[in-house]
């Protein structure tokens, strides 16, 4: 309104000094071990920009970012649920385990792995959301206890009741799903945009559902009535509920429904990749994704931007270990990153206080 | 006689706020100077100054006679300036003694020197009547003993200015007693000590100077000796009020509610905080509600908006309340205009045009369906801009940006939108400027006429009984008066709300 250049500038000045402290940051952690961070960065660039990766990179973000959503849905109402690990390995498990014994035909049976995933993990969020709701019992505490449970319930259900033989290894799987239950890759549609099929490569499917997931959260969040409910309760609880808000019932809703979403982010390598469950389920996701949203302010946009970033930052990290760098250089960048991010959104806001009340002293309102 | 402290022309200013504009005190060296004024007048605000917890935008603060600059807390107590906080702050699961030489730790060879400490806190104790066993965990200690804790450990880094913030908050009579003796203890032994309060009582019993806030400014300095407890309150809140009235009546012969034995039991097994209240409230009516704060009355208005448990009835235009969740009193008619706006009514880093929707979400004009309704709101949160007299760039602006008045003003229309048949209003215009608290009286006066009827609660009494049609008195929870305003004055209405008359 009244100091727009500066305004943009602001925006933009808390990603890019993130950005940079964590250049810094990652440099100095490289100096340290006697590597050089120009060569470090200068492969990882050359391997990360090449077209193979980037499409891992996205596929890495597609999980990244339906979990990040999970998370952000909770952080708008005020709440946290740490336990998007656990949703999605209990929703991941019980889609591949189901899915894998319906018969329906193609998009259909995508659906209804779909519908169980989201129920295993809105189920398992509910447990959650009904302590908290009945009996006060902080969010934060039992979704991080509950991921541990899901981490041996799913091994127990996984080994004793849900697996099938694999022939010649000694990996755990549950029984794939059939062709009408996995995701059709994106490449034949990017082949005909003129992308180049890369060995290993794809793109998958699971990409679409996610945007869709990104634009159906903007537009409750920002648009509907339950969105601003949503976002009332998490800025002023208080207020909220002077407004007429049932805030116990938000609290259940919100955590339920992260908990639904959360239980689709297992899908896009489940139904794109693996079609089974295993042992070597990939685990972190819910855990990387607290951070994804945390960097991208819990918004659509802000959240895709840095679900890519980390996933580009991940796959092109791999390539340290060519020369001799540990790849844990990655968790030092995604650390430095986000605590540098963190910071420097909160100096920008104060900031950005300090000059709004100048102007408002200047123009000597009362 | 020396001054230890002189404050010129303090001002501060937050955004959306000026908390303190042209603030000056002098504070005699060995006096108890009180610095009164309402909640929200600015008190705190000059101390944190004064602290060094923050900082002045203009003006100037001498201590002992010299310029002073403090940058932060540190600063001030270098110079001999302590405070005793409200709020303690106090590490619990130490010793008494190990809170007080916290950070001011004596060491002899790089070990903390506790005799040494002991035998100081101890020789200070004794000296100020502040008795308290330096090995006692200070959680097992009760509230007036922390406060002594509090005390030692400033007097412990060498003050010779003493502030204490409210101190008697959260003290029952006796230690109030006791403090106050330490106080003229302090005082003989020639230390300074700076008193904020908004109890009047106290400050004649304890202050030889009195200095006198009011939004933000001082507005007197008084000697205590030479005052009366009325004579400061009206210097507290003013005299040049326009003054609050209605005229004839305007009361239909519908009822708007009706509470039959309402009663709101304490979370905590101890008396109800609102036993049994009835009463009839007709259609263009006035309902005033008196009493000292925490009598009740803002739990009874919570009650009826069904922000609170309660036992007992509720009657609204004839349907009964009682199992209706807080949506649907408000949506059948209910406004509330709550005695903390900020915390109650606003969210406070989201624009003006979401603001309007708070408490409204649920149907037009700021919702179609299930959707925002961007337009609309927009449209009509010029409206209550321009009806209201709100004073703000547009309805984009962040409702932090606001001066309290306007905040307020803000509300009263959000409130009065849709025409509910109800209002409860709590504090209408508390901390509101005399301006903006005229037009907010305009306000409610031109809605009782059209048939509104409304739930009045008020700190200040010219307003109550200025406003309303009838009075009731509060007093721990139950209705003890009822009192026709045309023959009640401020006098008599405060001392039926004390229960003395």
């Amino acid at each position: 309104m009244r100091f727009k250049p500066g305004k943009i500038a602001l925006a933009v000045a808390a990603p890019v000094f993130a950005a940079v402290f964590s250049l810094i940051v990652s440099s100095a952690s490289l100096l340290a071990t006697n590597k050089s961070p120009r060569e470090a960065f200068a492969l990882m660039w050359e391997f990360g920009s090449g077209a193979g990766s980037l499409m891992e990179a996205v596929n890495l973000a597609t999980s990244y970012y339906i979990a990040a959503i999970a998370i952000a849905l909770t952080f708008r109402a005020g709440l946290f649920n740490i336990g998007v690990e656990g949703q999605l390995r209990l929703g991941s498990l019980f889609a591949a385990y189901f899915g894998a014994m319906i018969v329906l035909p193609p998009v259909l049976h995508i659906l209804a792995i779909f519908i169980i995933a989201m129920f295993v993990g809105g189920l398992w969020a509910a447990i959650a959301a009904y302590m908290k709701v009945k009996r006060g019992v902080s969010e934060v505490i039992s979704t991080i206890m509950l991921n541990s449970v899901a981490g041996g319930l799913s091994a127990y259900l996984l080994s004793k009741h849900f697996m099938v033989k694999v022939e010649g290894s000694n990996d755990l799987a549950t029984k794939p799903l059939p062709a009408s239950g996995q995701f059709p890759d994106l490449m034949p549609v990017l082949k005909k945009l003129g992308v180049e099929e890369q060995p290993g490569g794809g793109v998958y499917g699971m990409l679409i559902i996610a945007i869709i997931l990104g634009i159906a959260f903007w537009f409750v969040v920002n648009r509907t009535r339950f969105g601003f409910e949503l976002r009332s309760s998490g800025m002023n609880p208080i207020a909220a509920r002077v407004s007429g808000v049932n805030s116990k019932k938000m609290t259940f809703i919100a955590l339920v429904a992260s908990g639904a979403i959360a239980g689709l982010a297992g899908l896009p390598t489940l139904l794109g990749d693996t079609h089974s469950y295993t042992l070597g389920f990939r685990g972190g996701v819910g855990f990387t994704a607290i951070a994804i949203a945390l960097l991208g302010r819990n918004s659509a946009v802000g959240m895709a931007i840095s679900a890519m970033l980390f996933g580009f930052l991940e796959v092109a990290s791999r390539t340290l270990e060519l020369i001799d760098i540990a790849p844990e250089t990655y968790v030092i960048m995604q650390g430095s990153i986000l605590l540098s991010a963190v910071i420097a959104y909160e100096v920008v806001r104060r900031y950005q206080l300090t000059l709004q009340s100048h102007a408002l002293a200047k123009a000597g309102d009362k | 006689m020396a001054i230890a402290v002189e404050l010129r022309h303090i001002s501060k200013r937050f955004p959306g706020v000026i908390a303190n504009k042209d603030v000056s005190i002098k504070v005699e060296s060995g006096s108890v100077h009180a610095l009164i004024g309402e909640n929200g007048a600015g008190k705190s605000t000059v101390m944190k100054i004064l602290y060094g917890m923050q900082r002045p935008d203009s003006g100037e603060i001498l201590v002992n006679g010299t310029t002073v600059h403090f940058k932060k807390p540190a600063d001030s107590i270098e110079a001999g300036i302590g405070m005793v906080h409200q709020h303690f702050m106090l590490a619990d699961n130490f010793t008494v003694l190990e809170n007080i030489v916290l950070g001011y730790e004596p060491s002899r060879g790089g070990v903390i020197d506790f005799n040494a400490a002991r035998v100081k806190i101890n020789e200070m104790a004794a000296a100020y009547g502040l008795t308290v066993d330096p090995d006692a965990l200070v959680e097992d200690l009760g509230v007036g003993q922390r406060q002594r804790v509090e005390i030692l450990k400033v007097l412990y880094r060498g003050a010779k200015i003493l502030i204490f913030d409210e101190p008697t908050a959260v003290l029952v009579p006796q230690e109030v007693d006791e403090l106050f003796a330490a106080l003229q203890g302090l005082r003989k032994d020639g230390l300074t000590v700076i008193f904020i309060t908004h109890k009047l009582d106290e400050v004649l019993r304890v202050a030889d100077d009195v200095t006198v806030i009011r939004a933000g400014s001082t507005v007197a300095e008084v000697k205590a000796s030479e005052v009366s407890a009325k004579k400061l309150a009206e210097l507290m809140v003013g005299s040049e009020l326009p003054s609050p009235e209605i005229h004839g009546s305007a009361k239909r012969s519908d009822i708007a509610l009706e509470l039959s034995q309402l009663t709101v039991p304490a979370e905590s097994g101890a008396r109800n905080l609102v036993s049994d209240v009835s009463f009839t409230l007709h259609a263009g009516e006035v309902l005033g509600i008196a009493g000292v704060e925490g009598n009740g009355q803002s739990e009874l208005i919570e009650a009826i908006l069904g922000l609170r448990n309660y036992t007992g009835t509720v009657i609204f235009k004839g349907e009964p309340l009682d199992d209706e969740s807080v949506s649907e009193r408000r949506d059948m008619g209910i406004g509330f205009i709550p005695e903390d706006r900020q915390r109650q009514a606003l969210l406070m880093s989201s624009p003006l045009w979401e603001n309007r929707i708070l408490g409204h979400q649920r149907g037009k004009p700021v919702m179609n369906g299930a959707l925002i309704d961007r337009k609309a709101t927009m449209a009509d949160t010029i409206r209550i801009m321009q009806e209201f007299d709100v004073r703000a760039p547009g309805p984009d602006t962040l409702a932090l940006a606001l001066s309290g008045g306007n905040q307020q003003k803000f509300i009263v229309g959000r409130e009065m939108s849709g025409s509910p048949s109800l209002l409860l209003a709590s504090h209408p215009t508390r901390g509101v400027d005399v301006g903006a608290q005229a037009a907010i009286w305009n306000e409610l006066r031109a809605a009782r006429e059209k048939g509104m009827a409304i739930v009045l609660i008020s700190a200040d009494l010219e307003e109550l009984i200025g406003l309303s049609d009838r009075l009731i008195v509060m007093l721990r929870g139950s209705v003890t008066a009822e009192l026709d305003p045309a023959k009640t004055t401020p006098e008599s209405l405060g001392s039926a709300m004390t229960g003395a008359a």
